[in-house]
């Protein structure tokens, strides 16, 4: 009766045509779930003690500058610590930075061309919004100033330096030559081309300054590098002792109700000074440790009843 | 009619329109006008006989498509989107690329519906293309032609086997009686030969198209099968009329008539049958009516949050005393206003926040079942090794209705049964043979091959009993009871080349043809001559050739029984299997074979057809050799016992003898309706004196000649004659139901649905039927509604009764309202009560009342009311309906039904056609229902769910960062990174599951049928899953963005930095959350690298370059991502385990109760390791299914 062609149509019996594939599901069956969950809980604990205890390693010193006097003299500060450790200088705004593309839109406008037409180098809305204040440490030893070197260098990122960003070659030898046709952006007070005049290879676009601040924050209140503490004598760390702080005002931040801060940090493994992340795996940790005790009992609560229908 | 469709109404009232002072058509030859124009044709009003059933046209097809697309809620929101994209001041990001997504659904949907009707389309074509006779003026012989030049007024020939092309009125056949058999399969199911009459006055005379003059009158175009009058009008203005029985049917096939000719009345659309056929319906699944008011709920959302968005940025602006350097100006130097600044910002905000409403959804789903259907179509276990089909899906986007359904309307005969009788037991004077063999379930075959089907296995017992009887005196009991059952009947014999096979006849055709043609130009101008009867006699020439080819193979006295019901078919091949064989019949005589090789020629000198009011038919012969006159009967038993002779009267011994055996066949009777054969009683009368039968002989004439009374003399007369009878045996023939199909009902049950079973069917077979295969059980309470024709009066009464039994129902059902005693209602009801129940004033009552029954049987219903009770019960009770039926009666039933499903290989393929799926036998049912309906709902649901639920999380994220940026609709992850994301992330994920996810294994849904519940009251995918999922979506959303926000608050974090580890954690706790793949989130990250590795400038100013890397290279990014997993998983996890310990427990005492039965007494150890696991396995599938809200993502 049979003959090949009749079966021709007969579905190929594979484990996927007749969805036979083998398939694993989580199982949350009590004896696995109660178990990982104060194993999870535990970790957690141990993770948020050492975020904890890092975090109050970190030692942080910041200063609310918003409205102070230009030129202005400092202040006393005697809260640094003997501890050897790499300080960065931050600065931190109050503000936001996060709007819209459209505010700084990938043509630039309305920060790509001046009213003559001539083009802005460079554009843009974020360039043109460039955080101009500068600072000088100096400490005081004796009554005397001791000027403490900042480094300006390798603050930015790797990639966005040797990179993302590159300068225009020069022309006739001459730097400034190859903005020739451009103008400044409207809040500049010096082009591009004059932002380091002491160091060519912080000149231009590859001004270290221009490129952390081309990375666009996220929060409205953010931070910012501005320099390390690494030369010198101060290699190893501010000393205590007392320090004064010349702040050059650049930057309006009140007409919008900015703050700026300085802030003098140093920095571990988890960046900088953050209690709320130990404290989370600290309060998630042990929530789960209770969920295993609660669930635990739940469940003893079913057997036992369980067991009390089956006898 | 309760119910019409309403194009036709719609035609009606067009033709009312055109004609308004002629309600009926009238119809002249075309012949005469043959070369004229085709406005000066008188038919020209009236449609040609090609059919178009495809929705669109090439030309059309675009703008029709889009227009009909754009029905679709979504897609108008996705068009909107894209051309809000390019208004300038929404300063959206590359306009063009928004508008792919749009552009993708409709074209991929474009190619869909395209091909779908490019299917109908074929079909069309394929029956247009059919070619039939016309006749021809010019070669004035019958031309072959295609169906679609048949055109009102022409004369159509139509040969044996052949299909009918048009309603065509008929004037002509081969058979000198003027008798035309017609099978109506096709359309109502029926295989009985339908008789068809010439209409009075042709008859006899040859057929002359050219010289037809007389017109033909009769009623507009309708959809009542059993109705048509009209009438001819000769010139001299003689009129006769005619009624349905003068009509062959569009769609019907002429047997054992060699050729048929006639006029056409009607064509193409407007023949009976094509009326009948309701057309396609677009199909919309339950879950997408249902999601698409989800869509609705998530933009409600979405305008609120755009909203939010746009005062918060006016109010933000507005905080400003002076701008701040990075608020840009236009480039005139002014500043937006504030409030438009807002204005303009919700829009902005719809863009960003689009996603919102899922784009990706509708192409997934149809993705999604696209696969689906596939893995129904590979299932090994849906395939037929018989007829090597497979199931087959033929409407695309309902699989997941196929986990939903609550109601059944099946069709009996070919759908629960294998429509082939098979004779099972006899009953000889009172002593029992039971035909074992015949009982075993023999190889399927088709059931066109009649010979092989019908074979019975001779009883040996019997066979010796016959044979002892032959051999000694010659007649018998025996003898009298095989030939009653070889002769008592209508069944027509002939010839092995009148097969039912197409093709063949096709072949004889054209040789008929070649031939016919020099013929016709001799004979031309001779006379008035006409082709048919040349065509005829080479036709038999075509057949008689063929016959020789044909009978060298097979043997040569094969001969083959054309019964008017399998039932009769059935009888005499039995009588054949004991070597009583019918070789002829003629309307005069009837000549038999008996098993010593013996012919016996009858003269037949009456029959007294069957009829629904006696129950019997008799058949009276004069024996050959003894010239006694005979009558022998058969019928139902209680028409035929009541009309014993002698039995109650006198009190001799042979009376009692008779008695018992009266008694002993009664009890046999009995035991075969309980085992649901069907019965039929035979008896023989005897001592009919010459004189006498001549007397009535004399009576019968005169009734048949009487004009009025006409029924009631003819039945006097054959209640005279039907007295007296001596009883000889009785017969139990089954119809063989489907394997399985008693099980397949009882699951089906189990499941929760409920089972109708609508037949064309009379009420009696339907009932054993129903029994046979437990829809009704024999201790349950059953109701049999029928009425006659005094439709007024019987409606009063119905209405009386349907409240009465409501009211008893009522009583009934609160007298035992307990567990133990649940009240089963069988309800049987036949076509003409229920057309009346249907009726306004009833349909309520009948409705409820339906609702209590546990089983509805419907009889004699035709097609429009099978339609007209699947419409009624989905919209008085809204619920999802399936309909089964294997005929082309069962078309409507199965268009009107949220699902259709057709049964295969029995009766032609029209209601495969028409189905939504296809399967080969009822069985199939089971699986495809509580298995492929079950995965495919919760797969969906599970999916539509899940889409819902990614895109609020996610949007979400986008949403709270506008609280920390002004509300200017800036985005924290990459604009590319988003789309990626969105894409092959978390919308290929979802969709691996649709298609592949497995809650429950097939094993343990078939064993649990009431698994299924879940998807009848749509518990995977309701209105409070979808904000349970919202909800969720919102929680998540706020840990996802508010951790990581605290988290690098006051940080140099950059602002696509910031976005990465949100980015992260959503992929991380939606694929965490399901199963642990490791797959997508390597993906993620190679993806994640290598696209901000290359991205150095594409997004400027704030590339999302080297991004990724850094954070990678950062521990604290992988503690965020961790923790944020975890809290965002913790509320849904916990919630799950609780909920799944106190299920576990409370199933453990339903399984308790319910399982153990094999597994316990097997092994007397009450946990042994198979119970454990087959319980857990299916404690926990239980729990998945009751809590899968918990563990969907």
């Amino acid at each position: 009766m049979k003959n090949e062609g009749e079966a021709a149509k007969r579905p190929d019996n594979t484990a996927f045509t007749q969805q036979r594939l083998p398939a694993w599901q989580p199982i949350l069956s009590a004896g696995i779930v109660i178990p990982s969950f104060l194993l999870i809980g535990l970790a957690f604990i141990g993770i948020g003690i050492g975020l904890f205890l890092t975090s109050q390693t970190i030692q942080v010193w910041e200063m609310d500058y918003t409205g102070f006097e230009k030129d202005s003299p400092c202040f006393r500060c005697t809260i640094l610590s003997n501890q050897n450790c790499t300080c960065e200088v931050t600065f931190s705004l109050s503000t936001l930075f996060s709007v819209k593309s459209s505010y700084f839109p990938s043509d630039c406008s309305p920060y790509a061309y001046d009213s003559e037409k001539n083009p802005i180098v460079p554009c843009g809305a974020i360039a043109n919004s460039i955080f101009n204040d500068t600072f000088e440490l100096y400490q005081i030893i004796n009554g005397t100033k001791k000027q403490v070197p900042l480094d300006g260098k390798g603050i930015s990122w790797w990639t966005d330096y040797n990179i993302k960003y590159r300068n225009p070659s020069s022309v006739n030898s001459s730097f400034a030559k190859s903005f020739d046709g451009t103008v400044k952006p409207i809040n500049w007070p010096k082009p591009a081309y004059e932002l380091d005049l002491t160091d060519p290879n912080n000149n231009g676009f590859l001004n270290q300054d221009f490129l952390v601040w081309m990375r666009r924050a996220a929060l409205p209140q953010f931070r910012k590098l501005y320099r390390r503490i690494t030369d010198g004598d101060y290699a190893a760390g501010l000393p205590a002792g007392n320090y004064s702080l010349k702040v050059h005002y650049n930057y309006p931040v009140l007409s919008f109700d900015g703050r700026k801060k300085v802030v003098f940090s140093n920095v571990s493994w988890m960046g900088g000074k953050n209690d709320f992340l130990g404290i989370a795996y600290l309060v998630v940790g042990s929530l789960c440790v209770v969920m295993s005790v609660v669930m635990l009992v739940v469940y003893a609560k079913f057997k036992f009843s369980d067991d009390d229908d089956d006898a | 009619m309760t119910w019409t469709n309403p194009l036709t109404l719609l035609r009606h009232g067009w033709t009312r329109h055109w004609n308004p002072d002629r309600p009926v058509r009238t119809v002249v030859s075309n012949l005469p006008f043959e070369d004229l124009k085709k406005r000066e044709q008188p038919n020209r009003r009236y449609e040609d006989n090609a059919i178009k059933t495809n929705k669109y046209r090439l030309w059309s097809f675009i703008p029709m498509n889009l227009f009909e697309q754009f029905h679709r809620m979504a897609n108008i929101y996705f068009v909107g989107l894209a051309i809000l994209n390019f208004v300038p001041v929404v300063n959206a990001f590359q306009p063009e690329v928004a508008l792919i997504p749009i552009c993708v659904i409709l074209a991929l949907t474009a190619v869909k519906d395209g091909w779908e009707d490019f299917r109908r389309y074929q079909t069309d074509q394929q029956l247009n293309n059919t070619p039939c006779f016309i006749f021809s003026r010019k070669q004035m012989c019958f031309m072959e032609r295609r169906w679609k030049d048949v055109r009102v007024g022409d004369f159509v020939r139509v040969l044996s086997n052949e299909i009918i092309p048009a309603d065509i009125l008929l004037l002509h056949t081969s058979d000198p009686d003027g008798v035309c058999h017609m099978e109506t399969a096709n359309l109502d199911g029926e295989t009985s030969l339908k008789q068809r009459k010439v209409v009075p006055g042709f008859s006899g005379e040859p057929l002359q198209p050219q010289t037809f003059d007389s017109s033909v009158v009769c009623e507009n175009p309708n959809n009542n099968l059993n109705l048509f009058k009209g009438y001819v009008e000769r010139p001299d203005k003689r009129r006769t009329g005619f009624g349905i029985d003068s009509l062959l049917l569009r769609g019907c096939t002429v047997r054992n008539t060699d050729d048929a000719a006639g006029i056409v009345v009607y064509a193409g659309h407007e023949t009976k049958s094509m009326l009948n056929n309701s057309g396609p319906r677009y199909k919309r699944s339950k879950i997408e009516r249902k999601m698409n008011t989800d869509v609705l709920f998530c933009v409600v959302l979405l305008f609120f949050m755009c909203l939010i968005g746009a005062l918060g940025h006016a109010i933000w602006l507005e905080t400003f005393t002076s701008k701040p350097s990075y608020i840009v100006p236009e480039s005139n130097g002014n500043y937006t206003p504030s409030v438009l600044a807002g204005f303009y910002m919700f829009f902005t905000m719809i863009i960003l926040l689009q996603v919102m409403i899922p784009v990706s959804l509708y192409v997934s789903i149809e993705l999604v079942k696209m696969w689906q259907i596939f893995f129904i179509t590979q299932d090994v276990e849906l395939y037929d090794e018989e007829l090597d089909s497979r199931v087959q899906c033929r409407a695309l986007n309902i699989t997941e209705d196929l986990g939903q359904i609550q109601y059944v309307f099946s069709d009996k005969t070919g759908t629960l049964t294998e429509n082939k009788m098979v004779f099972r037991r006899c009953s000889i004077i009172g002593t029992e043979y039971c035909h074992e063999e015949n009982g075993v379930v023999g190889e399927f075959v088709s059931p066109y091959f009649l010979k092989q089907e019908t074979v019975v296995v001779p009883d040996r017992k019997l066979m010796l009993e016959v044979d002892r009887q032959m051999a000694s005196i010659q007649t018998g009991p025996y003898l009298d009871f095989f030939l009653a059952l070889a002769i008592c009947n209508t069944v027509l014999v002939s010839s092995v080349t009148a097969q039912r096979q197409r093709v063949r006849a096709n072949a004889d055709l054209r040789g008929g043809e070649t031939l016919a043609d020099p013929f016709s130009t001799d004979e031309n101008e001779s006379d008035g001559f006409h082709s048919s009867d040349v065509s005829d006699a080479t036709g038999q020439k075509g057949i008689s050739s063929e016959r020789k080819v044909k009978s060298s193979p097979s043997g040569s006295e094969e001969v083959c029984y054309e019964a008017h019901s399998p039932d009769e078919a059935a009888l005499i091949h039995a009588a054949k299997a004991y070597g009583f064989s019918m070789v002829e019949r003629t309307p005069h005589y009837v000549t038999v074979k008996l098993p010593n090789e013996a012919l016996l020629k009858f003269e037949v000198l009456d029959i007294l057809t069957f009829d629904s009011t006696r129950r019997r038919m008799s058949i009276i012969v004069r024996h050959p050799h003894t010239k006694e006159i005979t009558m022998y009967t058969k019928g139902a038993d209680s028409a035929v016992m009541e009309r014993l002779g002698n039995v109650f009267s006198d009190m001799t011994q042979v009376d009692s003898e008779e008695k018992q055996i009266a008694v002993k066949t009664q009890k046999d009777l009995d035991m075969y309706a309980r085992n649901g054969l069907r019965t039929l009683c035979f008896a023989k009368k005897v001592d009919v004196l010459e004189q006498e039968f001549r007397a009535w002989s004399a009576v019968r004439q005169e009734a048949l000649s009487a004009m009025d009374e006409k029924e009631e003399r003819l039945m006097e007369t054959a209640n005279f004659i039907e007295s007296n009878f001596t009883l000889l045996g009785a017969t139990g023939i089954e119809d063989r139901l489907q394997e399985s199909v008693p099980e397949t009902i009882q699951a089906l049950r189990r499941a929760g649905m409920q089972i109708w079973v609508l037949t064309g069917d009379k009420p009696e077979t339907a009932i054993n039927i129903a029994y046979s295969c437990k829809l009704l059980e024999h201790e349950d309470l059953v109701f049999t509604f029928s009425t006659n024709r005094k439709v007024l009066q019987s409606r009063q009464q119905l209405i009386f009764i349907a409240t009465e039994t409501d009211h008893q129902f009522r009583g009934y059902n609160s007298a035992f309202t307990g567990p133990l005693m649940e009240p089963s209602i069988g309800l049987v009801i036949d076509g003409l009560t229920l057309s009346m129940a249907m009726s306004d004033e009833l349909v309520e009552q009948f409705v409820e009342l339906c609702k209590h029954c546990r089983a509805v049987l419907c009889c004699r219903v035709t097609p429009l009311q099978k339609s007209a009770v699947v419409k009624l019960i989905q919209q008085k009770l809204r619920v999802m309906t399936l309909a089964v039926g294997d005929g082309a009666n069962d078309v409507n039933m199965i268009q009107a039904a949220d699902v259709g499903i057709g049964v295969s290989g029995q009766e032609g393929m029209q209601a495969v056609m028409a189905s939504d799926f296809a399967i080969t036998r009822f069985k199939h049912l089971q699986r495809l229902l509580l298995v492929h309906g079950h995965w495919c709902y919760s797969r969906l649901a599970n999916m539509v769910i899940y889409f819902f639920y990614k895109n609020v999380a996610y949007v979400n994220l986008l949403f709270w960062y506008q609280f920390f940026c002004g509300f200017s609709a800036t985005a924290m992850i990459d604009y590319w990174l988003m789309i990626f994301f969105n894409l092959f992330f978390t919308s290929a994920p979802p969709i691996m599951f649709g298609i592949m996810d497995k809650e429950v294994s097939d094993s343990t849904l078939l064993s649990l049928p009431e698994l299924y519940k879940r998807g009848q009251h749509s518990e995977g995918y309701r209105r409070s899953t979808f904000w349970i999922a919202i909800l969720d979506a919102f929680y998540q959303s706020l840990v996802c963005f508010f951790i990581p926000y605290w988290t690098y608050n006051g940080s140099d974090i950059g602002i696509f930095a910031f976005g990465t580890p949100m980015n992260t954690v959503s992929l991380l706790k939606r694929l965490l959350s399901k199963t642990l793949t490791i797959l997508p989130v390597l993906v993620y990250f190679i993806m994640t690298l290598a696209y901000s590795a290359i991205c150095i400038s594409c997004n400027p100013p704030s590339d999302p370059y080297w991004i990724m890397h850094k954070q990678m290279a950062d521990p604290m990014f992988y503690l965020v991502c961790i923790l944020t997993t975890v809290v965002a998983l913790l509320p849904r996890i916990v919630l799950c385990c609780l909920e799944l310990m106190h299920e576990q427990n409370l199933m453990k005492h339903l399984f308790v109760a319910r399982i153990p039965s094999d597994n316990h007494r097997a092994s007397e150890k009450p946990f042994s390791d198979s119970t454990v696991s087959y319980k857990n396995n299916i404690l926990l599938s239980i729990c998945t299914i009751l809590h899968i809200h918990c563990i969907f993502t």
